[in-house]
C-alpha cells in the first residue's frame, strides 16, 4: 500500500520536474499560432478586417477574439484554410463584395499629384515613392492594393486598376465538357 | 551495327499512326518575305529579352534587335533587313490568345546581311567559356518545343561531369516531320554541332536517337558520321535506332531509353551524366560556331487533311502564321482546327495572325477526323488504362480526382509536375476525359498560387520593416526630446536663473493683481 503510494508520488514529482524544466528550457517565444494564421493571410495590410493589419488580425483569430471570415482579399479561399488550420467550421465572407473585387494595384495620376507625401505616409508595404512637392509613383510590384492610400490624396488622383492578366499570369480554365463544374473540396 | 545496342524500354507509351508520310516526302521549300515580321520578346522560358533598337531605326539581317537581360534569357536578331515599325503589343502563339509585346519589323526585300562575328572554325582550341557565349549572342533556346536558352543548358559546370550527349531525333509525335528533313538535308551540320557540343561540355560519346520510321534520316547521319574529317579527338557519335513508340523522343523518356539511366524526379539530365539536345538545335549550334550566323530561320512543318500542300518549310522567324499557310498552299476545305504542335502535345490556336516563334516546330491544319478527341466527357469508369500507358509512370487516375477537387497539395503528392504533358492518358480514356487539361489548369492554378504567396511574403517583409522603422524614428523622436529637456534641466540648474524666472513670474503676478485692484477701485469710484 504504501509502497504504491510513495511510487506514485515519487513518479508525479518527477514528472512534475520534467515538465517544468522543459516548460523554461524549451520555452517557445511568440505565439506559433499566430505565426501560422499570419502566414496564411494575404498580407495586404488594408485593415479591412478591422485590425492594424494582418499580423494583429493573425493574433486576434489565435486568441479566438476574431472570426475567421473577415479577410475579403484572401477571399473563401483563405477563409476555408483558416478554418482548417484552426479546426472551425467554415463561415460565410463577412464581405462577400469585397471579396469578388478583382485583384489590383493603386495608379498615380502623375499629371495631378501635388507631391502632398500623404499617401506615402498611409502605404503600409513603402510601396510608393516620392518626396514632398515632387511627384509620386506607385511600385507596382510592391503594391498589395489595399486602397489605403486612396482616402487621404487631397487631390483623388490615386485610382486602382485592375492587375492585367499576362501570357505568363494566365491560367489554363477549368475543363468543363460536361457543363456542370466539379465538386468543390 | 547500332541495332545490337541494348536498349531500356520506358513504362507505357502508345503506339500511333504517325502520319508522317503526307509532309516528308518532298524536300525543305523555302518561302517568300513577308512584309511584316513580327518578333516576341518573349519566346524562351526565363526572362523577357529588352529591345535595343527603337521605332523608326533601320535594321539589317542578323542584327541584334533585343538582348538576354538576365542569364536565363535568350536574344532576338533581326531574320531580315529592314525597319523597325512598332515595339508594342500584339497577338503572341499562345493557348490564352492574349497579347505580347513584339518588335516589328517592315521588311525591304533586300534582305541584306548585317556584319556577323566571326566564325569559329577552330573552336577545338577556343574557350567553353567563349564557345558558351557565341551560343548566347546568337540567342539558340531548345528547337523541340520547351525553347530552354541552350547556353544555360551547355554550362555543366558546377554540376557533375556529363558524361553522354544525347541527340533528341526520336520526333516520336505524329505529324511532324521538320527534324526528319533537316537529318536527310542537313546531316553533316547535324554532326558538326555535335561534335562542338561534345567538346564543350567534355562528353565521352554521343548516342543520337531516332525512331526507325525514319530510315533515310539514319542513314544519311551514318554516311556522316562516317565522312568526317577524322583526327582531333572527336568523340564517338552513334546512330541509335529505336523502336517508333509515342512518346520516345521525351527527354526523360528517351535518355532511359538510350542509357538506362533514370533522371530523378524534379531532377535534370545532368544528375545522371547526360546532356539532352534536339537535333534542330545542334544543327542551330553550328550555325552559330561555324558560321557567325543568330538562330533567325528555322524549318517548320506544315501538314494535316486541312492544309493544301503539306510539307516543310524553311521560314524566318516571326512570319506571320497565316502568311505561312498561304505560302504553303493555303488551307484546303477540310479545315476545322490549326494547331501549333503536334496532335498529341499542341494547342488550338485562336487566330493565325499571329507570328512563328523559335519554338514552332508545326502547324497542324487539322480537318474534322484529326482535330483531338472533342466528345463529351463522362465519368470515369476507373479502367486504369491511363496508368498502364503513362511513361511517367504516375497515376493520371489520382491526378485527375485531385486537380478535378482542387485539392493541389495532394496532386503535388502524387508528382504532378512529373507529368510530361505528352497526351497518351487521355488519348486511351474510354470515358474522354481530358485528362491533361486537368493537369495543366492544376499546374497553373499551383504556379498561381506560389506567385501570390511569394508576392505575400514580401508584402510581410516590407510591412514588418516599416512597422521596425516607424517604431525606431518614434523612439529617436522621443530621445531627442528626452536629452533636450535634460539640457535645459541642467542648465537652469546650474546658474539657479530657474528661481530667479519663477521669483520674476511671481513678481509680475502680483504686480498683474495690484493693477486689476487698482482697477476695480478706480471703477468703483466713478
Amino acid at each position: 500500500m504504501i509502497a504504491a503510494v510513495l511510487t506514485i508520488a515519487i513518479m508525479a514529482t518527477l514528472f512534475g520536474l520534467i515538465l517544468g524544466y522543459s516548460a523554461i528550457r524549451f520555452r517557445v517565444e511568440g505565439d506559433p499560432i499566430a505565426d501560422q494564421i499570419d502566414s496564411l493571410l494575404p498580407q495586404t495590410q488594408c485593415g479591412q478586417c478591422g485590425f492594424a493589419g494582418c499580423r494583429p488580425y493573425a493574433e486576434a483569430m489565435a486568441a479566438g477574439e476574431a472570426q475567421i471570415n473577415r479577410c475579403p482579399p484572401g477571399g473563401e479561399a483563405t477563409m476555408i484554410a483558416l478554418a482548417e488550420l484552426l479546426g472551425r467550421d467554415p463561415v460565410p465572407l463577412e464581405d462577400v463584395e469585397a471579396a469578388e473585387k478583382p485583384k489590383s494595384v493603386a495608379y498615380i495620376v502623375e499629371e495631378e499629384c501635388i507631391g502632398c507625401t500623404l499617401c506615402i505616409q498611409a502605404c503600409p508595404v513603402d510601396a510608393i515613392m516620392g518626396a514632398a512637392k515632387q511627384m509620386h509613383t506607385v511600385i507596382v510590384d510592391e503594391c498589395t492594393g489595399c486602397e489605403l492610400c486612396l482616402p487621404p490624396c487631397p487631390v483623388e488622383c490615386i485610382h486602382m486598376h485592375p492587375l492585367e492578366t499576362t501570357p505568363l499570369t494566365w491560367r489554363w480554365p477549368f475543363p468543363a465538357r460536361t457543363g456542370s463544374e466539379g465538386a468543390h473540396g | 551495327m547500332a541495332e545490337q545496342r541494348k536498349l531500356w524500354p520506358f513504362h507505357g507509351g502508345l503506339h500511333l499512326d504517325d502520319h508522317k508520310a503526307e509532309s516528308n516526302a518532298s524536300p525543305v521549300r523555302s518561302v517568300a518575305l513577308p512584309r511584316r515580321l513580327i518578333l516576341p520578346l518573349q519566346q524562351h522560358i526565363g526572362q523577357r529579352a529588352e529591345p535595343v533598337v527603337s521605332v523608326g531605326d533601320a535594321v539589317r539581317k542578323g542584327q541584334l534587335i533585343a538582348q538576354a537581360t538576365d542569364y536565363v534569357s535568350a536574344s532576338i536578331h533581326a531574320p531580315s533587313s529592314g525597319r523597325v515599325v512598332e515595339i508594342g503589343a500584339a497577338p503572341i502563339p499562345h493557348p490564352s490568345g492574349l497579347s505580347d509585346t513584339c518588335i516589328v519589323i517592315e521588311t525591304d526585300g533586300l534582305d541584306s546581311w548585317d556584319e556577323l562575328p566571326a566564325a569559329m572554325p577552330d573552336y577545338r582550341n577556343a574557350d567553353a567559356a567563349d564557345l558558351r557565349e557565341r551560343i548566347r549572342w546568337a540567342g539558340i533556346v531548345g528547337l523541340g518545343g520547351a525553347a530552354f536558352p541552350t547556353a544555360v543548358k551547355v554550362n555543366t559546370s558546377g554540376q557533375r561531369p556529363i558524361d553522354t550527349l544525347v541527340i533528341n531525333a526520336a520526333e516520336c509525335e505524329p505529324y511532324i516531320t521538320c527534324d526528319d528533313v533537316l537529318m536527310r538535308e542537313q546531316a553533316a551540320d547535324v554532326i558538326d554541332g555535335i561534335d562542338i557540343l561534345s567538346h564543350l561540355i567534355g562528353a565521352r560519346e554521343c548516342l543520337i536517337g531516332i525512331e526507325d520510321n525514319k530510315p533515310e534520316a539514319a542513314e544519311a547521319l551514318r554516311r556522316a558520321i562516317a565522312g568526317r574529317a577524322s583526327g582531333h579527338d572527336d568523340r564517338p557519335i552513334e546512330v541509335v535506332v529505336v523502336p517508333t513508340l509515342y512518346p520516345s523522343g521525351g527527354e526523360k523518356q528517351l535518355i532511359l531509353l538510350l542509357t538506362g539511366r533514370e533522371v530523378p524526379s524534379h531532377g535534370l539530365p545532368a544528375a545522371v551524366g547526360v546532356l539532352c539536345q534536339n537535333v534542330a538545335t545542334v544543327v542551330a549550334v553550328a550555325d552559330a560556331v561555324l558560321r557567325g550566323r543568330p538562330l533567325i530561320e528555322r524549318i517548320v512543318t506544315v501538314t494535316g487533311g486541312g492544309a493544301k500542300q503539306p510539307g516543310n518549310l524553311r521560314v524566318a522567324i516571326g512570319t506571320p502564321i497565316d502568311f505561312l499557310i498561304a505560302q504553303a498552299g493555303g488551307y484546303s476545305t477540310h479545315i476545322n482546327q490549326l494547331i501549333l504542335g503536334g496532335p498529341m502535345m499542341g494547342f488550338g490556336l485562336r487566330s493565325d495572325k499571329v507570328p512563328l516563334t523559335k519554338a514552332t516546330n508545326c502547324l497542324l491544319a487539322a480537318s474534322r477526323t484529326e482535330t483531338p478527341n472533342s466528345q463529351p466527357e463522362r465519368p470515369c469508369i476507373r479502367c486504369g488504362e491511363c496508368a498502364r500507358v503513362c511513361p511517367a509512370q504516375l497515376l493520371p487516375q489520382h491526378l485527375y480526382w485531385h486537380a478535378r477537387a482542387r485539392d493541389f497539395d495532394k496532386a503535388q503528392e502524387y508528382n504532378l509536375f512529373d507529368c510530361i504533358e505528352c497526351g497518351c492518358c487521355a488519348y486511351v480514356c474510354p470515358a474522354h476525359i481530358p485528362l491533361v487539361a486537368y493537369y495543366r489548369f492544376a499546374k497553373t492554378e499551383i504556379w498561381a498560387q506560389e506567385r501570390d504567396r511569394d508576392k505575400s511574403d514580401l508584402a510581410r517583409r516590407r510591412h514588418e520593416a516599416r512597422v521596425a522603422r516607424l517604431e525606431r524614428l518614434e523612439q529617436e523622436r522621443k530621445a531627442r526630446l528626452r536629452q533636450k529637456k535634460e539640457a535645459l534641466d541642467s542648465k537652469s540648474g546650474k546658474t539657479g536663473a530657474g528661481d530667479a524666472k519663477k521669483a520674476a513670474i511671481e513678481a509680475a503676478m502680483q504686480r498683474v493683481a495690484a493693477k486689476k485692484a487698482a482697477q476695480q477701485v478706480e471703477s468703483g469710484t466713478e
